[in-house]
């Protein structure tokens, strides 16, 4: 562990970018002693509006998203505050990915999607005419649902971000190095670093994919249901490591595991799907909320008998 | 009454019997019909080249490639077919130059770059496929007209490339478009979550794993452009030539145009010089394909 504590402190202190800060690490050390590695615990304490909540890195304000003209999710308000996990969950359909999706234009990929209402990332509006997608995405990174690394050996697949990006680096060996650290995935592959990433394990590759993602530094991480391709030990060690790099990074996780929503999440987000007047379906947000409180006493009935039905 | 679940038979039920009870017949015809099928495809193949061997039996040597072809019966022992191996190898080289970078080029555009939606690009795409299915004597006369007429390039063996390779062109086109279609969804997402640009992910990504498919695709291309002889018929590779080509703007003949001329000759030695160029030219054929076979199993997908 001291390792990827290493690692993770080199990557945030080595930050170049002037426009984006990074927080000093350690910088909210204290505000997050007391979550002991659960958001659960956590409480009502600091909930998802309060006045002790961190900042907002991204904020949606009525954030609706079409897909040739259907509209898959609706009018969807919700911040996603800085060095927090926030989990979105919900059942299939509801238009969680979506959200997610809209984050860091990665729905721009998608012919005939379209994104009405204001996305923010520290207050530019993401979707604006002048907004290259491509510098989006460099500093709000994602992580898919199966493992995709590149054909390509372990050291290519990290060093692939930072080289396309023109990344300085003073040494692309280290540079790897401190990825593979932060991504707790160092130990096993010190060794074989030119063999090709395809041939990790599933919960290895997802690793791998994680250290590619935080070898060009984004301030976000973006995860769309990372474990649900995994097995319970490979989940256990991404979980783990969520909590590590959530001291350095701002994570949004879209997972339809509730008790994995419970044991990373400091706020979670309760999508459903809703038939309106018309009988059409649209996906929209029910309740945002502090972990605790949603899974314990949520504000909104529907969230409630979501949990309720899927734990009871 | 009939109960509500469909109970299972019990053990000493007839339908419970696992012996093979009786042939049955129409699985069998259906396997018999499509082994005839088969049989009829590669009989005919099996014909042909038996067929050619023994009629060119005597002629399979170093002549047929040292030599220069002849109009005369009383050198024909002597004759070969040289100026016909190098004019093929000149314009199917020329070939390989021209329709390769277009139409990778234009496949890489159509599977990544168009937007399908757009009415263009479907006229685009609706084309290529049409083409493809244009009469090669069609490519011939337009080569005439417009290639060695209107811009006065003339009988040369870039004319014949250039119409060869707008005759493959499609063909290369769509065996690049499957080829790149077939790189995984998720290797390009994960390129432009990095932060990549739309060249960066072509060319650093997709392109290298598809190049087996788009190598296999091409040699299987060219091995159709070095058969054809009806438009070279329209573009002067009929004259009767006795010197290798030495440059784009030589005048030139090709193997099946060579063939043609001399299997229409009365005379038994040129038909048997014909027969041995079939050989020769079925061999050349049958190695591109194997080498299109080798790179399609040599580099098969790693995932």
């Amino acid at each position: 562990m001291g390792d990827l504590q290493e690692g993770l402190d080199m990557i945030s202190i080595a930050s170049d970018r002037p426009t984006v800060r990074i927080a000093a690490p350690g910088a909210d050390r204290t505000d997050r002693a007391d979550r002991a590695g659960h958001a659960a615990a956590a409480g009502p304490a600091g909930s998802a509006d309060g006045p002790g909540a961190p900042p907002a890195v991204v904020e949606l304000a009525g954030v609706s998203v079409f897909y040739s003209g259907y509209e898959a999710v609706r009018e969807t308000s919700m911040p996603i505050r800085q060095h927090r996990v926030t989990a979105l969950i919900g059942p299939s359909g509801c238009g969680k990915s979506t959200i997610l999706r809209t984050m860091n234009r990665m729905n721009d990929l998608i012919p005939g999607a379209r994104v009405t209402g204001r996305v923010s990332y520290r207050g530019q509006d993401l979707y604006a005419p002048e907004v290259d997608p491509i510098e989006v995405r460099r500093r709000i990174g994602m992580v898919f649902q199966k493992p995709n690394p590149f054909p390509k050996s372990i050291y290519d697949n990290v060093a692939y971000g930072p080289r396309v990006t023109g990344m300085k680096v003073g040494s692309m060996d280290d540079h790897v190095e401190q990825a593979l650290r932060g991504a707790a995935l160092w130990d096993e592959v010190k060794g074989k670093l030119r063999s090709n990433g395809l041939a990790l394990s599933g919960g290895q590759q997802q690793r791998l994919c994680i250290a590619r993602t935080i070898a060009v530094r984004p301030e976000v991480i973006l995860m769309d249901e990372p474990c649900s391709a995994l097995d319970p030990i490979a989940t256990g060690r991404i979980e783990e490591l969520m909590h590590e790099l959530a001291q350095h990074y701002t994570i949004v996780i879209v997972t339809h595991n509730m008790q994995q929503a419970a044991r990373v999440s400091h706020y979670t987000a309760f999508f459903t799907a809703e038939v309106d007047a018309d009988g059409v379906r649209h996906g929209k947000l029910v309740e945002l909320n502090d972990t605790g409180k949603l899974f314990t006493d949520p504000d909104d009935k529907r969230t409630e008998d979501y949990i309720t039905g899927r734990f009871g | 009454m009939t109960p509500a679940v469909l109970a299972a038979p019990a053990p000493s039920d007839p339908e419970v019997a696992l012996t093979r009870r009786r042939v049955r017949v129409g699985e069998t015809l259906f396997r018999l019909v499509l082994l005839a099928c088969l049989v009829v495809a590669f009989a005919f193949l099996a014909w042909l080249i038996a067929f050619a061997v023994y009629r060119g039996w005597d002629r399979l040597d170093a002549r047929l490639w040292q030599n220069m072809p002849t109009g005369r019966v009383s050198r024909i022992e002597g004759a070969g077919v040289q100026s016909a191996i190098t004019g093929t190898l000149w314009v199917i080289g020329t070939t390989a130059l021209i329709c390769l970078p277009i139409g990778i080029l234009a496949a890489i555009y159509l599977e990544e770059y168009a937007d399908n939606e757009r009415w263009y690009n479907r006229l685009l795409e609706l084309n290529i496929q049409n083409l493809a299915g244009v009469p090669s004597i069609i490519f011939g006369i337009l080569g005439l007209g417009v290639i060695a007429r209107a811009l006065g390039l003339g009988f040369t063996v870039l004319t014949a490339a250039l119409i060869l390779a707008l005759l493959v062109l499609p063909i290369v086109i769509i065996a690049t478009r499957e080829a790149i279609r077939a790189v995984p969804q998720s290797i390009r997402q994960a390129s432009y979550a990095l932060g990549a640009t739309r060249w960066q992910t072509v060319s650093r990504q997709v392109l290298p794993i598809a190049v087996p498919g788009i190598a296999t695709g091409s040699i299987l291309a060219l091995s159709r452009a070095i058969g054809e002889a009806a438009p070279l018929i329209m573009l002067g590779a009929v004259t009767y030539i006795t010197f290798n080509p030495d440059g784009l703007d030589s005048a030139y003949t090709v193997l099946p145009v060579q063939i043609y001329s001399l299997v229409i000759e009365a005379q038994a030695g040129f038909q048997r010089l014909g027969a041995a160029a079939i050989v020769l030219l079925l061999g050349l054929l049958l190695l591109m394909n194997s080498l299109a076979i080798v790179v399609r199993n040599r580099f098969q997908k790693r995932w």
